[in-house]
C-alpha cells in the first residue's frame, strides 16, 4: 500500500519537476514547484521523517514558493524574451543531463554499503519515542552549534536580502530621529503679543513662515512619489 | 547477521520501498535541477527554482539513507540543508530585485559588470 503511495508521489513529483523547467510561464512554473514540493513532503513522510515533510511544507510552501512568487509578479519582465534560446540550449543541457545521469547510474549499481553500516550509527533513531521528539534530542544536544550556525546564517541571509533591497528615493519624507530629537523649544514656539482686532498677515506673524515653507518643505502641489 | 546493503540485497529499514528506488527518484530530480539550469540560460528566476529542485533532491537522499540506516543524523543534516536553501533564496530574489530595477532586465546572459 505505502509502496504504491511511494510510486504515486515520485511520478508526480518528476511530473512536476520537468513541468517547471520547461514551462513557458514562471508563474506556472512556480505552482508546479509547489506540487513538487507537496510530493517531497509525501515522500519524507513515508521514509518516516514526519517532522521534515511538515517543515518542507511550511518553509518551502509558505515562504520560499510565495517569495519565488512575488518576485515573478513584482518584477515589469517580457518573459517571452526571455525563453529565446531554448531550442538552442536543449541539446547541450540533455547531453549533459544524460552524461550526468550516467554516472550517477554507475554509482548506484556499482555501490556496495558496509555491512557494519548499520551499527555504526551516529545518533541512532530511538525505537519508542516519535519522529519529532527524537530529532529534537539530537539537535539541542549533539547538534547544538551547527544549529546555532544555522540560526545564525538566516540572520544574515535576512540582513543581507533587507541591505540590498533598501534603497532611499528622493521626494518621500522620510522620519529624521537626529533632528526631530536635537530640536529645542525655541526653534519651534515663539510667544507673541497680539493686539486686539489686528490680523495675522498685517502683523507679520504668518506661522510657518513663507519663506521657510519653500525651502524646507516641497510644495503641496507637486505630486508626491506614491501618488503615481 | 547483518547483511551487506547494495544493489543487490539494499536495506530497507523504515522504507516502504527499496532504497534504490530513492535513490533513484533523487537522481532523476537532480538531473531534471541540471537540465532546467541549461535550459533557462536567460531566466534567472526558472534557474534559481531549479537549484531548490537539485537541493530538494540532495533532501531525498539524505531522508533515504537516513531512513534506511537508523541513523537520524541525515535527517538533521537535511534540516540544515533546507535552513541554507532558504537563505539562499532569499539572497538571490534580493540581488535579482535590486538587478532588475538597475537595468531593467533580469537577462543574465550579458551580466558583464564586473568584467574590467
Amino acid at each position: 500500500m505505502s509502496a504504491m503511495f511511494f510510486y504515486l508521489f515520485s511520478a508526480l513529483l518528476l511530473a512536476s519537476a520537468a513541468s517547471v523547467v520547461t514551462s513557458r510561464n514562471p508563474v506556472h512554473a512556480v505552482l508546479f514547484l509547489i506540487v513538487a514540493f507537496f510530493n517531497a513532503a509525501g515522500l519524507f513522510l513515508l521514509a518516516g521523517a514526519e517532522f521534515l515533510a511538515f517543515i518542507l511544507l511550511i518553509v518551502y510552501i509558505g515562504a520560499v514558493a510565495v517569495l519565488f512568487m512575488f518576485v515573478v509578479m513584482m518584477l515589469d519582465v517580457d518573459f517571452v524574451q526571455l525563453r529565446e534560446g531554448f531550442q538552442k540550449y536543449a541539446p547541450v543541457g540533455a547531453a549533459v543531463g544524460a552524461v550526468l545521469f550516467g554516472e550517477l547510474w554507475a554509482v548506484e549499481l556499482g555501490w556496495q554499503g558496509s555491512p557494519a553500516a548499520s551499527s555504526l550509527a551516529n545518533s541512532p533513531t530511538p525505537a519508542t519515542v516519535d519522529n519529532t521528539r527524537a530529532l529534537g534530542m539530537v539537535l539541542y544536544t549533539d547538534y547544538f552549534v551547527l544549529f546555532q550556525v544555522s540560526g545564525l546564517i538566516l540572520l544574515v541571509a535576512m540582513i543581507g536580502a533587507i541591505v540590498l533591497t533598501h534603497r532611499r528615493r528622493e521626494g518621500t519624507r522620510r522620519q529624521d530621529i537626529t533632528r526631530q530629537q536635537t530640536r529645542a523649544v525655541a526653534d519651534t514656539l515663539e510667544t507673541l503679543q497680539v493686539r486686539m482686532g489686528a490680523g495675522v498677515q498685517e502683523l507679520g506673524i504668518l506661522r510657518p513662515k513663507p519663506d521657510t515653507l519653500t525651502a524646507e518643505v516641497a510644495p503641496a502641489h507637486e505630486p508626491a512619489d506614491w501618488e503615481h | 547477521m547483518s547483511r551487506p546493503i547494495g544493489n543487490t540485497d539494499m536495506q530497507q529499514g523504515l522504507l516502504p520501498v527499496p532504497l534504490g528506488h530513492y535513490l533513484a527518484v533523487a537522481a532523476v530530480l537532480l538531473v531534471i535541477g541540471v537540465f532546467g539550469i541549461f535550459l533557462n540560460r536567460k531566466n534567472v528566476i526558472i534557474i534559481l527554482m531549479s537549484i531548490e529542485l537539485i537541493l530538494l533532491a540532495v533532501n531525498i537522499n539524505l531522508v533515504a539513507f537516513s531512513a534506511s540506516l537508523n541513523d537520524l543524523a541525515g535527517q538533521v543534516l537535511a534540516m540544515f540543508v533546507l535552513t541554507v536553501a532558504a537563505a539562499e533564496a532569499a539572497i538571490g530574489l534580493a540581488i535579482l530585485v535590486v538587478y532588475s530595477r538597475n537595468r531593467g532586465s533580469i537577462e543574465v546572459e550579458d551580466v558583464n559588470l564586473m568584467k574590467g
